[in-house]
């Protein structure tokens, strides 16, 4: 009878947490109906600090300043596709703070934001940008200092894989457009290029991050071509091991942000939703933004942070592919990527 | 079996230097890695809010989708040991189906189960049902994961036990509650502690299938794993090692909380296993 | 034997709830993704197969999954020996150690495992000096492919080594036969069934596995690139279909072998239950 007991008793254990996890995954559901406010940010890595800073700054502007009711900011984060897909699949995000626009298209495809988004905020829906940079070993032994020289026999890449992480796209289109101008558009060379350049990449991270580690924890490699920002985070943990070399011509990463509409009108927070990516164009906004590495556009906060951002020549998307639906056909299957690696 | 000390001294050694290689050294690395920073900034990493409501999400999840199992894994083993019936084989096979599965396709079962492309997505629209993207969802895709565990341990010993301890008990007349609990726990009590420890320590760990339904949400639906995952793709490199080192503890305070149990049931274990041996005479 | 009519109890309530269970975890989600998948159509779903860079992911997990398995039925075999068999310094340790590698989240793991067989690593030094590369190749999947299948094997020969009955080897012990006369004719005919177990639970996990291989595959197009990440590719591409047709190839092919295997112990069951009945 004693171990019927036991077993009784670990049966109805079970049951009752079974019930509190339904009740606590509902009862958080039921939360957003009735009063306060919850408020989901779905973004990608690594921007947690940002807009854990932000969420903060802003939430104070929201209730303090304007006076408007209790509201709960949340936030998400992970690889920008996978988050773009989370939305298209069901998660509720109230705006999307995204490493791309092409995901912000395809959020858009999927009839949860409405057409013209871009246009929707200033300077394309791009409240801050970064732009590509390389990151080299301490003294720069293999005297890397432009594009040119990632193709030199004696240099080893390392870069994400641009079909598995949306970042490492910008790495492709800015290395791409460099050699389609040295070329004068000829594009077999600029083809040739792009081959030779990554016939020397050793390791094709899934993702940013596990590029950072091949090559700055494991050694790998003469070169990473990352996100400023993320080089910039890199130095920050390891001051005394890497330098961060600006090519002479590199592209203006444009992270995108919008206001998921369809759930903004279900749940009744446009004007919060839109109010929190104005306020990101606001001098309280561009400050964290630059303290959080990416580039601001306001002139004045970006001149005060020159020592971080170094000027070069910045090309758009929109300049140079004529926007990100064209730009993503290097990237589809078969496309001028694949063709990198076809046999 | 008497073997000469040499070949026990091989085999020790052999399974010793595996686990060393193979294992002891990741290990050692990820305590080493978690506490390079200090000790202070490892509590830091631990204690911090959001850290906590992960450990307290993936500990939800642990205890429920054990629970669930347990059960099921019971019944199943029952079921495909004790009786002859057509398809056996092929329930059996179909048990260890979320083996073969990848566990971010495993994810993306859910979320077409539940998600917005499935037809039953209005329908939980309206009675404000969130499975995917909240709570349920990560139970339930951390259920799916561990699903065959407990049976693949208890089927083989089950088997090797044969039909008649519990048939000779049948026909004097037990029922099967009594069956079960008097013959065949004493027999598998091993196995099925295995299973449970194997079941909740990949639940505790898994990352894949939940990272595909959890919807990453700070707070909320980030469990262990996720909050670790963010943390390195942030260059917060020592903090995630530190909260990885936190599940490796959970799974040794399982371990243990296993071995205290097994203890104290031994008593009771050896008289059974008397009579058992009686009954196989 | 006992025919269609059981003598012990409890096949309804076993049949409903195992039936119950499977349906609601298993089929009904299974049968979702089906649904999905197959609108895509038999063209798109031939054209996603068949690709060349895929199949030779396939080959790539396949192959580095099956070394992985091997590998671990043999040490896995050992070491639920050790642990059964014999008395030493550390067991418990040993014993304890064995389900780590299930709690520490897969990318946790590649990345240790990684950092220790990389060509700057502790072991990876020792590794890349006598020629073998451990990381970013073919060896260094299968590595961590072993770390995520360790526990596979031990614990699936672990409870039935131990409900072993002691009485046939003494029996056998008394009548002079030789150690692996009582390993190979007794022991080993009794293991047969959870070390398949173990290994085919071990090698479809490796095929599935992702998180821990992803940092020391390297993902090299045609060398390195596995099944579970040509998935990840077609995702980020937004192309559902296509990651839903590679991974219903590799369900399949998981399948098959767990099916085989189970097939093969019915048969080897019943001729055993056949020499046991005669």
């Amino acid at each position: 009878m004693f171990k019927f007991k036991k077993w009784a008793t670990v049966f109805l254990a079970a049951g009752l947490i079974f019930s509190a996890g339904i009740m606590s995954g509902c009862g958080s559901d039921s939360a957003s109906n009735s009063g306060k406010k919850e408020f989901l940010n779905v973004s990608y890595d690594p921007t947690r600090e940002l807009y854990a800073a932000y969420n903060e700054k802003f939430h104070e502007h929201w209730t303090k300043e304007l006076g408007n009711g209790e509201v709960t900011l949340t936030q998400s984060h992970g690889g920008s596709g996978k988050q773009a897909r989370a939305v298209i699949e069901g998660l509720e995000a109230d705006v999307v703070t995204l490493a791309l626009a092409y995901d912000v298209i395809e959020i858009k495809n999927a009839g949860l934001i409405q057409g013209g988004w871009q246009n929707e905020f200033p300077d394309n829906s791009s409240p801050y940008t970064s732009t590509i940079v390389f990151l080299v070993r301490k003294g720069n032994p293999k005297n890397i200092r432009d594009w040119d020289d990632l193709i030199r026999d004696d240099v080893d890449i390392i870069t994400p894989n641009p079909k598995t992480s949306g970042g490492a796209q910008w790495n492709y289109l800015a290395a791409w457009e460099y050699a389609r101008r040295k070329f004068n558009g000829d594009e077999a060379q600029v083809r040739d290029f792009m081959k030779k350049l990554f016939a020397n990449v050793v390791v094709l991270d899934s993702g940013a991050r596990g590029a950072t580690t091949s090559f700055v924890q494991r050694g790998q490699g003469d070169v990473l071509i990352a996100w400023e920002n993320e080089a910039l985070l890199s130095k920050k943990d390891n001051p005394d091991a890497y330098e961060i070399i600006t090519p002479s011509l590199s592209i203006l990463a444009e992270p995108s942000v919008a206001v998921v509409d369809k759930i903004v009108d279900k749940k009744g927070t446009r004007s919060l939703a839109e109010e929190y990516i104005n306020y990101l164009y606001s001098p309280e906004g561009q400050e964290i933004a630059a303290q959080n590495f990416y580039r601001p556009r306001n002139q004045e906060i970006l001149a005060k942070y020159s020592d971080t951002f170094k000027p070069l020549e910045l090309f758009t998307v929109d300049e140079a592919f004529g926007g990100w639906v064209k730009a993503h056909e290097h990237f589809k299957d078969g496309g001028s990527f694949d063709q990198i690696y076809q046999k | 079996m008497r073997e000469s000390i040499w070949l026990k001294r091989t085999l020790i050694f052999l399974a010793a230097s595996f686990l060393f290689v193979m294992l002891i050294m990741p290990l050692i690395l990820v305590a080493k890695e978690a506490l390079s920073k200090g000790v202070d900034f490892y509590f830091a990493a631990l204690t911090d809010e959001f850290a906590l409501k992960a450990l307290w999400l993936t500990i939800e999840a642990t205890i429920l989708a054990v629970a669930l199992n347990t059960i099921f894994g019971l019944a199943s083993a029952w079921l495909l040991t004790k009786f002859d019936f057509r398809g056996k084989t092929f329930l059996g096979s179909l048990i260890d189906l979320p083996f073969a599965i990848s566990p971010v396709v495993a994810g993306l079962f859910f979320i077409m189960l539940f998600g917005r492309m499935s037809p039953l997505y209005p329908l939980l629209q309206e009675y404000n049902l969130a499975i995917v993207f909240a709570v349920p969802g990560i139970i339930l895709a951390t259920v799916f994961v561990t699903f065959p565990f407990i049976t693949r341990e208890l089927v083989p010993v089950m088997e090797s036990q044969g039909r008649s301890e519990e048939e000779a008990a049948a026909t004097m007349g037990a029922n099967g509650w009594t069956i079960f609990r008097r013959v065949t726990l004493p027999n598998i009590k091993w196995a099925l502690g295995y299973g449970i420890v194997l079941c909740s320590a990949r639940a505790l760990g898994e990352f894949g299938a939940v990272s595909v339904v959890s919807g990453h949400i700070r707070g909320k639906t980030n469990t262990l794993p996720l909050h670790i995952e963010i943390l390195y793709n942030e260059y917060n490199f020592t903090a995630a090692f530190a909260v990885a080192s936190v599940l490796v503890l959970l799974a040794i305070i399982i371990l243990i909380l296993r071995n205290l149990i097994e203890n104290a049931g031994k008593a009771s274990l050896q008289v059974s296993n008397l009579k058992a041996g009686v009954a196989n005479d | 034997m006992f025919g269609k009519s059981d003598v012990i109890p409890g096949r309804r309530l076993t049949l409903g709830i195992t039936l119950t269970y499977v349906s609601l975890f298993l089929f009904i989600p299974l049968a979702a993704f089906m649904l999905y998948a197959s609108g895509m159509g038999f063209e798109k779903f031939f054209a996603a197969v068949t690709d060349w860079r895929n199949v030779h992911a396939y080959g790539v997990s396949f192959f580095c999954a099956l070394t992985a398995g091997i590998i671990n039925a043999l040490f896995g075999l050992i070491i639920a020996w050790v642990l059964v068999r014999y008395d030493f310094r550390g067991k418990k340790i040993m014993d304890a150690l064995i389900d780590l590698p299930f709690a520490l989240p897969t990318a946790v793991a590649g990345i240790a495992l990684t950092t220790l067989y990389a060509q700057n690593g502790l072991l990876g030094k020792i590794f890349y000096g006598i020629g073998i590369e451990t990381a970013f190749s073919p060896i260094g999947i299968t590595i961590a492919l072993i770390f995520v299948g360790i526990p596979f094997v031990a614990r699936s020969v672990q409870p039935v080594l131990k409900e072993l009955d002691p009485q046939l080897e003494e029996a056998a012990n008394l009548f002079g036969a030789g150690n692996w006369t009582i390993f190979s004719k007794i022991i080993f005919p009794e293991l047969i069934e959870p070390l398949l177990t173990g290994f085919a639970l071990a090698f479809a996990r490796g095929i599935g596995e992702y998180g821990s291989v992803v940092f020391i595959a390297g993902n090299m197009p045609y060398e390195t690139e596995i099944a579970p990440l040509m998935i990840m590719t077609k995702l980020e591409q937004f192309d559902y279909q296509s990651a839903a047709a590679i991974a219903i190839v590799m369900m399949i092919l998981s399948l098959t072998i767990l099916l085989g295997i189970h097939g093969w112990q019915a048969r080897q069951l019943k001729r055993i239950g056949g020499v046991v009945g005669a």
